[in-house]
């Protein structure tokens, strides 16, 4: 993975495959604690403590496909490489909350990346996914809740590549303010 | 107090999806599934769909179902995208696919309805003549 919205985007779609369908995304850029923090919480089937102890194991999946899963012990490698840390906490029947810390200024920290695309891809999943993303960036804050924009514009899906395409530009412009 | 999705950019949405819903005749003709597995995104599936979008975007199309999924079980051949149009006996899925050949499959495939080939992953099965 190039850059951490794409780690983001590759949690998130372990929480799809775990039957989520409210994905919460949470980013706090603090450059004066020298922390960056993403928190990816969902509303999927969770796992049990056993499995949540040894999920970022490689050679550990639910999967029955292939043997390995990468998606997490990938983004602990990051966070390590960048002096922070991954912690997962699940509960069964109610979700799981991915935590990835990272410091952000360390020189091996991978860059954000485009996180809107992130987003959009999320919104187009073949499930219908919602999502509330929150960014922090010191004192600026932006947030998105997919379920407010559906109702407030009275739709029931915001699957529509035009309207994906404005959504994309108006988030982007968004994100710039606060930066 | 945190910056949120405005009065006029609820506007710019409405705009377009009124737009698209007047000019949209029924349900998509054309269904196009970027596969997002871990697999995929470490090769690129999200550079793939913004590419589809951002086709759509400029032809000015209003009948395609751009969405995505998880790993489709061969991720050598990352990224994949299954096209899936109206009325044609079954899907195509193409396999290790850049933004250009996005391209070649909008020119061909989705526009004239002729399968890119080359950029598929198996046509047919093996042949005994």
């Amino acid at each position: 993975m190039q850059d951490i919205s794409l780690h983001i985007l590759d949690i998130a779609e372990n929480s799809i495959k775990a039957g989520a369908n409210f994905i919460e995304i949470a980013i706090n850029e603090d450059t004066e604690k020298n922390s960056l923090t993403i928190e990816i919480r969902d509303n999927g089937k969770g796992m049990s403590s056993e499995m949540a102890a040894k999920v970022k194991d490689p050679f550990t999946t639910s999967r029955t496909e292939r043997k390995v899963g990468l998606g997490l012990s990938l983004l602990e490698q990051a966070a390590i490489a960048a002096g922070g840390k991954v912690t997962v906490e699940s509960e069964e029947g109610k979700g799981t909350t991915v935590k990835a810390e990272f410091m952000y200024d360390h020189i091996d920290r991978k860059p954000m990346g485009k996180i809107t695309d992130t987003l959009i891809s999320l919104l187009s999943n073949e499930n219908n996914i919602d999502i509330k993303y929150t960014h922090k960036k010191n004192t600026g804050e932006f947030e998105f809740v997919s379920t407010q924009l559906k109702s407030l514009l009275g739709l029931n899906s915001l699957k529509d590549s035009k309207v994906l395409i404005v959504l994309k530009e108006i988030i982007n412009s968004k994100l710039e303010e606060i930066s | 107090m945190a910056s949120k999705i405005s009065i006029e950019d609820l506007a710019k949405i409405r705009k377009e999806t009124l737009r698209t819903m007047n000019l949209r005749e029924g349900s998509g003709k054309v269904k196009m599934n970027v596969h997002m597995g871990t697999c995929g995104i470490a090769a690129g599936a999200r550079k793939i769909l913004e590419a589809v979008l951002s086709e759509v975007e400029t032809r000015g199309l209003n009948d395609i179902i751009v969405t995505n999924s998880g790993c489709a079980g061969l991720c050598s051949q990352e990224p994949m995208m299954t096209v899936e149009v109206y009325n044609e006996p079954a899907p195509v899925k193409y396999v290790s696919l850049t933004p250009e050949k996005v391209k070649k499959i909008f020119d061909s495939h989705v526009l004239k309805g002729e399968i890119v080939k080359e950029y598929a992953l198996a046509l047919g099965s093996e042949t005994t003549v």
